[in-house]
């Protein structure tokens, strides 16, 4: 269970000139790109320079040699558009692809996000199946853990794709449907699958397969796509109608260059992750090493479906507001604002233009400079009620409680569900988690291996490890840089120790516990395009540490109540321990000769009566029942289960 | 068990007197309770008239039926069983045995009534201040971690042993050197050098040093252990010679010489038995840095403990004197302490041939 912080890369810092440079390619200057297509022209001119500068180094005592110039003229000439897809390919870290095995992950995790939003967004419970395959090379098959190449299939039984936009879906860069609407979705941005493609494409040359139905009446559509890097545009290698067993659905398939290693960050620890916070998915997974494993439903019921929203107005930025303002088809800048925000009604929108000093018939597009400036302080001064929170889709207590129960072995469970909050004008929802203790059977197990008396130096205390810390982000499971990210500091930051959780300075809490967050909203800010830490706003963090705190403040009531059973129980248990001790050690200093059950029995008495008699019993006992005034919690014991179940589990742990 | 009818001595008659504080307590319906006396500074005396330290009369009472003190309770009348058991069988042993004797597994459970030697230890202590016997009394015995040499012929085990011909090595003192253990024949030397450091005995008795100045060499390596103590308080009783102490120039030096003197705080009840009121500190003194020429360099810079341990000192009422007030506040206002060992860095012989004797012809020592 232990989680240790991995060693960060350094792709957070990075991350914010490329997203400029990726919205901006045609301001982007040269120095990054190849030359190779501009070195012929600038040859020539590049040839008489270098002529000049010799004649003037023959004429002057060779001093200082000035450096060869380049006129404006030259320098202008090599000025050129870079495709986001050129851009990506040099920078493929930025993506997620940095090192073999994470690409391999990476690769089926975008394949999975875009089979489940899909599906939900269809309203299917979806039914997903992952398949990694080893490639043979030449005639042998290498085992999954040397091998370099891999098939990753992922076929879901979601609505599937309609054949004009398969191509452009799997083979173009920031082409999607999530990027321009305000919705909860795994996806963003539209770089995800189709950047899959282009690693498999660099790495292995082989095009991404895609196999796609979207009714039984309809036919199954087979499409070999690659993306064309200088254009970023899809080219179409093969397409062809085919018989496809599934009535409706989709299936990808990528071959790329990869790295199979289980443990941490891993692909099968990301299946589970999956799992847990999606306990309405029904997974399979088949495993390089050729395993298949089954991950049911637990969870009859399909998230609600988020909804769209428009921004709000406190969300945006000033540039944002121009382009708002330019795009608009509202005629007044009021009814702009009631129009294309959330929010906004008609009264706040007049409100805001009297505030920022402007004609109530001004046309949005007239709106520049000064104006727009002081109708942007305008908007921030106006009070305006928080974004609406039905567009997102927490996962739920319920649900959360379910996913941990199923996957983790524990002895508590509790999960608790923030209400919205807003950061820079975006809603979201904070969701935490806590599975604690090994399971009742792992307790057992322990107490057997303490029968051995313990010699000098030796301790019973189990060996110190730490909390385990899952993230999620609109239900993916974020699996590196985890120091970077908001949830863990606002885990690192919550004082554990009130919960009676150890926890050195720093450190993450100490004990056989995981710890689950969730946030859920239209715009997860994470801190680089590769998805992998939530940026720490001062609002997120707040709303994580209110839900832990939650958490802790249960565990903690459910500790202090088994503590104080247990220590009731061991101080009976110690008197009458040491009592044993003691008659026996008086009984030989008396030569033998004492009465040693009439002495026992004397000093038993009096011990029933110090501690507490049958009080204790009911302390310990029984009767104590349920998960008490702990809600959304589950207690397991090695008596059975008390709390929350999901209907589906019961029989799984039957 | 009671096949031999053998008169128990009066130590194991106040063993099993712990057996019958519980039983009675039991019988009585009452928490069965030991009356121990506090082994601690706030219950020390110092007798000014004898020179001594007095245990005091504050007790500590350790209960049974007390969360907090039941298994220490349960572990006082183990190892109390245990020493009465060495007394049947007329056999000594040490600490550490005494440790391995009483640890067992509790029945039905998991736990030791011993963890660590650290725990059983103290527990002898208490029973031989609250019995009011002595380490030996209980036979226990300490390590032999004394060595003695000199014009001296002791009879130990019916062995006679002139102390004069053992060598450079000269005899180890046994931790046990009450008179019916170990007898003095006879003693022809003037006085008795007690030195903290092995090294700096070596020295003296490599260069014979004992023979020119007809003295008995003592040392204990450290803190001398009670054997040592017990034998130079016997050749100081019944030889009537003088005692003189050779310690490092630290507050640590400075407590040896005290315990020495005075006895120690931890077993004040024994200082009748062990100390030696009349001992003399030849050295080394904070002064003999000035006198012998010792170079600064050769010093060792007090540290935090130090300084603190020298504070502790200066208010103990044992060394309230004015002589000994300004010979630790010498030491901390010149911010060193010295080693016996630094001696060497003038000569290898400097403390035979020149410390030691320029000391003594100048009577050069604290009270």
């Amino acid at each position: 269970m232990a989680s240790k912080t991995s060693s960060r890369t350094a792709k957070t810092k990075s991350s914010a000139a490329a997203k400029t440079a990726a919205a901006r390619p045609r301001l982007a200057t040269a120095p990054a790109k190849p030359a190779a297509a501009s070195a012929k022209p600038a040859a020539a001119p590049a040839k008489s320079a270098t002529a000049a500068t010799l004649e003037a180094a023959a004429r002057k005592p060779p001093v200082a040699k000035p450096a060869p110039t380049v006129t404006a003229v030259e320098m202008g000439a090599r000025q050129r558009d870079i495709s986001v897809s050129e851009f990506f390919t040099k920078n493929r870290h930025l993506l997620g692809f940095d090192n073999p095995r994470k690409a391999l992950l990476t690769c089926v995790k975008e394949a999975v996000d875009n089979a489940l939003d899909a599906c939900e967004e269809a309203g299917i419970l979806p039914d997903v199946v992952v398949r990694l395959e080893v490639v043979a090379q030449g005639e042998t098959t290498p085992p999954a853990s040397q091998a370099t190449r891999f098939r990753i299939t992922v076929t879901d039984n979601g609505p599937g794709i309609v054949r004009q936009q398969i191509p452009p879906i799997f083979a173009k860069l920031l082409y999607g449907s999530k990027f321009h609407r305000l919705r909860q979705s795994r996806g963003q941005q539209g770089i995800g699958i189709s950047a899959a493609g282009m690693y498999g494409q660099l790495t292995t040359g082989k095009p991404v397969q895609i196999i796609s139905r979207t009714s039984a009446r309809a036919p199954a559509h087979y499409f070999e796509v690659q993306i064309d890097t200088k254009k970023n545009e899809p080219r179409i290698l093969e397409k062809k109608q085919i018989t496809w067993e599934a009535p409706r659905g989709t299936q990808v398939t990528l071959e790329v260059e990869g790295r199979y290693q289980k443990g941490r960050a891993s692909v099968d620890e990301y299946v589970e992750q999956t799992i847990i916070a999606n306990p309405h998915v029904k997974l399979t997974y088949v495993t390089p090493e050729g395993e298949t494993k089954e991950f049911a439903r637990t969870f009859e019921q399909l998230p609600a479906s988020p909804r769209e929203i428009k921004p709000h107005p406190y969300g945006i930025e000033l540039g944002m507001l121009l382009k708002m303002l330019h795009d608009t088809k509202g005629h007044t800048v009021s009814g702009f604002l009631s129009g294309d925000f959330s929010r906004v009604s008609p009264a706040v929108g007049e409100e805001i233009v009297k505030t920022a000093g402007l004609s109530p018939r001004a046309r949005p597009r007239d709106v520049h400079g000064e104006a727009a400036e002081s109708l942007y302080k305008a908007i921030q001064t106006t009070k305006i009620m928080a974004p609406p929170t039905n567009c997102l889709s927490p996962i739920g207590e319920s649900a959360i409680l379910s996913g941990l129960y199923q996957q983790i072995k524990g002895e508590f469970y509790t999960a608790v569900s923030r209400p919205p909050a807003v950061y820079r004008g975006n809603p979201f929802v904070i969701e935490a988690g806590l599975a604690y203790g090994r399971g009742p059977e792992a307790a057992d197990s322990g107490a057997a291996k303490k029968d051995v008396p313990l010699a000098e130096g030796e301790s019973n205390d189990a060996d110190h490890e730490l909390a385990r810390v899952i993230r999620y982000a609109n239900r993916v499971p974020l699996l590196y840089q985890p120091s970077a990210c908001a949830v863990t500091r606002a885990v690192l930051d919550t004082t554990w120790r009130n919960y009676g959780i150890a926890q050195s300075r720093g450190a993450l809490p100490a004990g056989p516990m995981v710890i689950f967050v969730h946030m859920a909203s239209v715009w997860v800010p994470f801190t680089s395009e590769s998805k992998e830490a939530i940026a720490d706003y001062d609002e997120i963090h707040k709303e994580i540490n209110l839900a832990l705190r939650e958490c802790g403040r249960r565990l903690g009531a459910f500790l202090r109540r088994r503590e104080r059973a247990h220590s009731e129980f061991r101080r009976r248990n110690i008197f009458e321990l040491y009592i044993e001790e003691v008659v026996d050690s008086c009984n030989r200093l008396k030569g033998g000769r004492l009465p040693t059950a009439k002495l026992k029995e004397q000093l038993q008495t009096m011990a029933l009566k110090l501690t507490g008699g049958n009080k204790t019993d009911q302390l310990m006992g029984r009767n104590g029942g349920g998960p008490e005034g702990l809600p959304h919690s589950i207690i397991v014991t090695p008596d059975g289960v008390e709390g929350a179940v999901p209907p589906g589990a019961a029989e799984k742990t039957a | 068990m009671a096949t031999k009818t053998r008169r128990p001595t009066a130590v194991e008659k106040k063993l099993v007197g712990i057996a019958d504080v519980v039983i009675s307590a039991a019988q009585r319906r009452k928490d069965p309770t030991l009356a121990i006396p506090v082994r601690a500074l706030s219950n020390i005396t110092f007798n000014e008239r004898r020179g001594l330290l007095e245990m005091g009369k504050r007790k500590q009472a350790r209960s049974f039926f007390n969360m907090a003190m039941a298994k220490k309770f349960m572990q006082t009348v183990l190892v109390a069983d245990a020493l009465a058991e060495l007394q049947r069988a007329n056999l000594t042993t040490s600490l550490r045995e005494i440790y391995y004797r009483t640890k067992h597994t509790i029945k039905n459970s998991h736990e030791n009534t011993l963890d660590t030697q650290d725990e059983s230890d103290p527990l002898i202590e208490d029973l031989e201040v609250t019995l009011e016997a002595l380490r030996e009394e209980l036979h226990v015995r300490a390590e032999n971690a004394g060595s003695i040499v000199g014009p001296l012929v002791l009879v130990d085990d019916g062995d006679q042993v002139n102390c004069a011909r053992l060598g450079k090595g000269g005899y180890s003192v046994p931790s046990i050197v009450e008179p019916e253990y170990l007898q003095i024949r006879r003693c022809t030397a003037d006085f008795v050098l007690l030195v903290e450091k092995g090294t700096q005995w070596n020295r003296l008795s490599e260069d014979k040093f004992w023979r020119r100045y007809n003295c008995i060499l003592l040392t204990g390596n450290g803190q001398p252990p009670r054997g040592v103590r017990r034998l130079a308080r016997r050749l100081h009783e019944e030889h009537s010679l003088p005692v003189y102490v050779l310690v490092d120039n630290d507050p640590w030096g400075y407590y040896i010489y005290s315990v020495i003197k005075q006895g120690s705080i931890n077993l004040a009840f024994e200082s009748q038995r062990m100390a030696i009121p009349k001992a003399k500190f030849v050295g080394l003194s904070s002064a003999d840095a000035e006198s012998y020429g010792l170079p600064r360099n050769v010093g060792i810079k007090l540290n935090d403990k130090d300084i603190a341990r020298a504070r502790e000192l200066l208010s103990y009422t044992w060394f309230a004197k004015k002589p000994w007030q300004e010979e630790i506040k010498r030491m901390l206002a010149s911010g060193l302490k010295y080693e016996l060992d630094a001696l060497a860095n003038k000569d290898f012989q400097y403390l035979t041939k020149r410390y030691l004797p320029r000391k003594l012809k100048e009577k050069d020592w604290l009270d």
